[in-house]
């Protein structure tokens, strides 16, 4: 019997050798960092300081009341340059606010082991812990830990899956993460399990990870029941939430409902060790560890690094692009990443890795017409239509892209990788989702106004 | 035998068909759809290019609209006067006074002016390019991928050599399905008396603006300075905003702006003739 695993999926070039063996190390302390008051899933962050102020290192620089968000703390301590629109890794330009450090590094004592006593504390207080110290998924979406935490009244979550899977090609933090700092995520991870009261814990790993899952398990201890480490098999999307839990305790999130439906959450291992810093330390979310790495650079690394510093400091700290020709840089690994247009972006939240491409692989292709060959359909993870999806986000049939489904897609990139008539079948996906939302936000502008006219 | 055969057959294939007849001689009597032969006419006059600028889907909706006195037939904007007119003419109602309505594509910033930090090589679309954020510095810009004269159902657009779209004056017809195609909203539907246009979008301070294009607007202030109107001119989120309550006029207002952002009757200018005209000299010159 083989590993277990998801339906569907591919097997992409993982690439990951260029940066496994790496050690996380510290970057240099940046000088400046330009925060984004929108590096989570929800509403985003109003800012706290303004222009002139001084702050400090793990200072509250920034809130907001809604129920999904998150804060969002200076990552370096220093004055507050400017509140301007900067732009921002996922796109668009966001405000951002600027900090000019003083070249001092706070000691949070993150060696000292454990410190607090598990036992000792609430549900209610790890949770309140989680959301103050700005903790949200560090796989990549950023949405808010503390909002997974907080199940409505009425459904009852019984496990909490650890994701360690990290499927994605290329990226190797969360790997080093669970090599270096096993402890660290086992404890977070029982953290977690006690916040949402789930008796039962799953760490899964792909078996591309050998080292980490010996890691893990020799963290958790011979006589560990209640946490177990499970083997899957090497495919991706394996990290993707939904195809995890199928792959992990073959149960199916259905369409439209979140894991939380089916008893489950799911936490990314950065995440974990996250939390332990939060909660032993009291040390926000002020810095992650990104894997820099591609063809385009010249020493891969896993650098840890403060929110905020832009990929230019990043890239020059691993020995900067190679020499000639043109790059492709993105913010995450090839599949689901996104290109950037310009290096003086920030690390955010929720930035896993910075892979830098060159050569054959960045060649723009020619794309054909469909053939019909159905290998899209047979890719899919989510057993969606992609050829179809496609078509109708590309010519705007929006009511047949809903129909069929276009809103359940998870923007794996599996279609666009294996088509042999190399369509770019996700961009007209993500084109489509773009449009309905774009169109909804118009109804609901002109149903106010019309609204409004009536009330007149 | 063969007469027999003859009359059998011609006499049942006769019933049928007169059965059929009678059949089809109620239906048309009884289950007509009853339709407005005003409605069928006015249609008839209407273009026919079903573009929607007049806010309602369609002209034959539009038609039905005009019957009810919903909408007065100056609401056509694709129609032209004569056709308003006509209407008018016909129903016997007042046109309706409506300024023509033109598209003004408010970025002057093509490849020659703003600074291409990087090669886009995506999907050959503006709203997809948008999402990475496309080649250029500037954010707010054009992307030049010609989403717009796509849009366009009146042949009214064109892509310049300096990867800018241009809108033919002499063809617009100001229905707005390019304001609505561009995904930065560079694209604004104005009246024709509209002359003055601060051609920027770009809502980053002057030293950011000006890093990545020569006719960014730095937001100096200087045109609201100098404007004849008092008040026409303000300035919004580091960009010049033109109120047009009362006509800016503009003579003076342009005259000291670093950039040449700020413009004063230059929509004009572009004709499809003198648009094709200039293409083919470029082609003349480049071949």
């Amino acid at each position: 019997m083989g590993l277990k695993t998801f339906d569907r999926g591919i097997h992409p070039a993982y690439n990951k050798e260029l940066a496994s063996s790496k050690a996380i190390t510290p970057a240099a302390l940046p000088k400046t960092v330009i925060i984004p008051l929108r590096q989570h899933a929800g509403a985003p962050c109003t800012a706290l300081v303004k222009k002139g102020d001084v702050v400090e290192e793990g200072q509250k620089i920034a809130d907001v009341e809604a129920f999904v968000s998150a804060p969002i703390h200076a990552s370096i301590s220093g004055k507050v340059k400017e509140i301007d629109l900067y732009q921002h890794p996922v796109g668009m330009k966001v405000p951002s606010i600027v900090i000019t450090g003083d070249g001092e590094k706070k000691d949070w004592g993150t060696s000292g082991g454990v410190t607090v006593d598990l036992a000792s504390l609430t549900p209610d207080a790890i949770r309140t812990t989680i959301r103050e110290s700005g903790i949200v998924g560090m796989g990549g979406a950023g949405f808010p830990t503390a909002v997974k935490l907080n199940a409505p009244k009425g459904k009852k979550i019984d496990t909490i899956v650890l994701n360690g899977c990290e499927c994605e090609p290329y990226l190797t933090a969360d790997h080093r993460i669970m090599l270096e700092e096993a402890d660290k995520v086992v404890w977070g991870m029982r953290a977690l399990m006690k916040g949402v009261g789930a008796p039962n814990g799953f760490i899964g790993i792909e078996d591309n990870k050998k080292d980490a899952i010996e890691a893990i398990k020799l963290a958790l201890g011979p006589s560990c029941t209640d946490i177990k480490v499970i083997e899957l098999e090497t495919k991706y999307p394996q990290g993707a939430e939904k195809m995890l839990i199928k792959a992990a305790l073959n149960r199916k999130v259905p369409k439209g409902k979140l894991p939380l439906d089916v008893g489950v959450v799911v936490n990314n291992v950065g995440t974990a060790a996250a939390i332990f810093d939060a909660l032993n330390y009291g040390k926000p979310l002020i810095e992650r560890v990104v894997t820099v790495s591609g063809n385009g650079i010249k020493e891969p690394k896993n650098l840890l690094c403060r929110i905020g510093t832009t990929f230019e400091e990043i890239i020059k700290q691993c020995g900067g692009l190679k020499e000639g020709g043109e790059f492709e840089v993105l913010n995450g690994g090839p599949m689901m990443g996104i290109a950037q247009m310009q290096l003086d972006v920030p690390v955010i939240k929720g930035t896993s890795g910075i892979t830098a491409l060159m050569g054959e692989v960045i060649k723009p292709k020619k794309y054909d017409a469909c053939i019909r060959c159905a290998s899209c359909v047979e890719a899919c993870p989510m057993a969606l239509m992609p050829y179809r999806l496609g078509d109708y986000g590309n010519m705007q049939r929006l009511d047949d892209f809903n129909g069929w489904g276009g809103f359940d897609c998870i923007e794996c990139g599996c279609c666009s990788y294996v088509c042999p008539s190399k369509r770019p079948l996700l961009q007209w996906i993500r084109l489509g989702k773009l449009r309905v939302r774009q169109n909804q936000q118009a109804q609901q502008e002109q149903a106010q106004l019309a609204e409004q006219a009536s009330a007149k | 035998m063969v007469i027999e055969t003859i009359i059998v057959s011609a006499v049942s294939m006769g019933g049928i068909a007169a059965a059929l007849a009678v059949f089809l001689i109620f239906a048309d009597s009884k289950l007509k759809v009853k339709t407005d032969p005003m409605v069928d006419k006015l249609t008839d006059m209407l273009p026919g290019t079903n573009c929607g600028g007049c806010g309602v889907p369609g002209c034959s909706a539009f038609a039905e609209a005009l019957i009810k006195g919903e909408m007065s037939p100056g609401g056509c904007v694709a129609g032209g006067e004569d056709v308003v007119n006509e209407i008018a003419a016909l129903l016997g109602v007042d046109a309706g006074s409506k300024s023509r309505m033109l598209a003004v594509v408010l970025c002057k910033g093509g490849s020659a002016e703003a600074v291409q930090k990087a090669t886009y090589r995506g999907e050959v679309n503006c709203t997809a390019a948008d999402i990475s954020g496309g080649g250029k510095g500037c954010v707010y810009g054009c992307l030049g991928l010609g989403e717009c004269v796509d849009a366009c159902d009146f042949g009214a657009m064109g892509m310049d050599d300096n990867g800018l779209p241009v809108v033919f004056y002499d063809k617009c017809v100001g229905c707005g399905a390019c304001a609505k195609a561009c995904p930065r909203d560079i694209i604004e539907m104005h009246p024709e008396e509209h002359k003055l246009f601060v051609y920027c979008k770009n809502k980053d301070k002057g030293p950011k603006a000006k890093k990545v294009c020569t006719v960014a607007c730095i937001a100096c202030s200087l045109c609201a300075k100098d404007c004849e109107v008092e008040g026409a001119i303000a300035m919004q989120s580091n960009i010049a905003v033109i109120e047009y309550g009362p006509d800016p006029l503009g003579g003076d207002a342009i005259k000291r702006c670093p950039t040449k952002c700020i413009l004063f009757d230059v929509e004009k200018d572009v004709t499809k003739e003198r648009f094709e005209a200039a293409q083919k000299g470029a082609v003349l010159k480049t071949g």
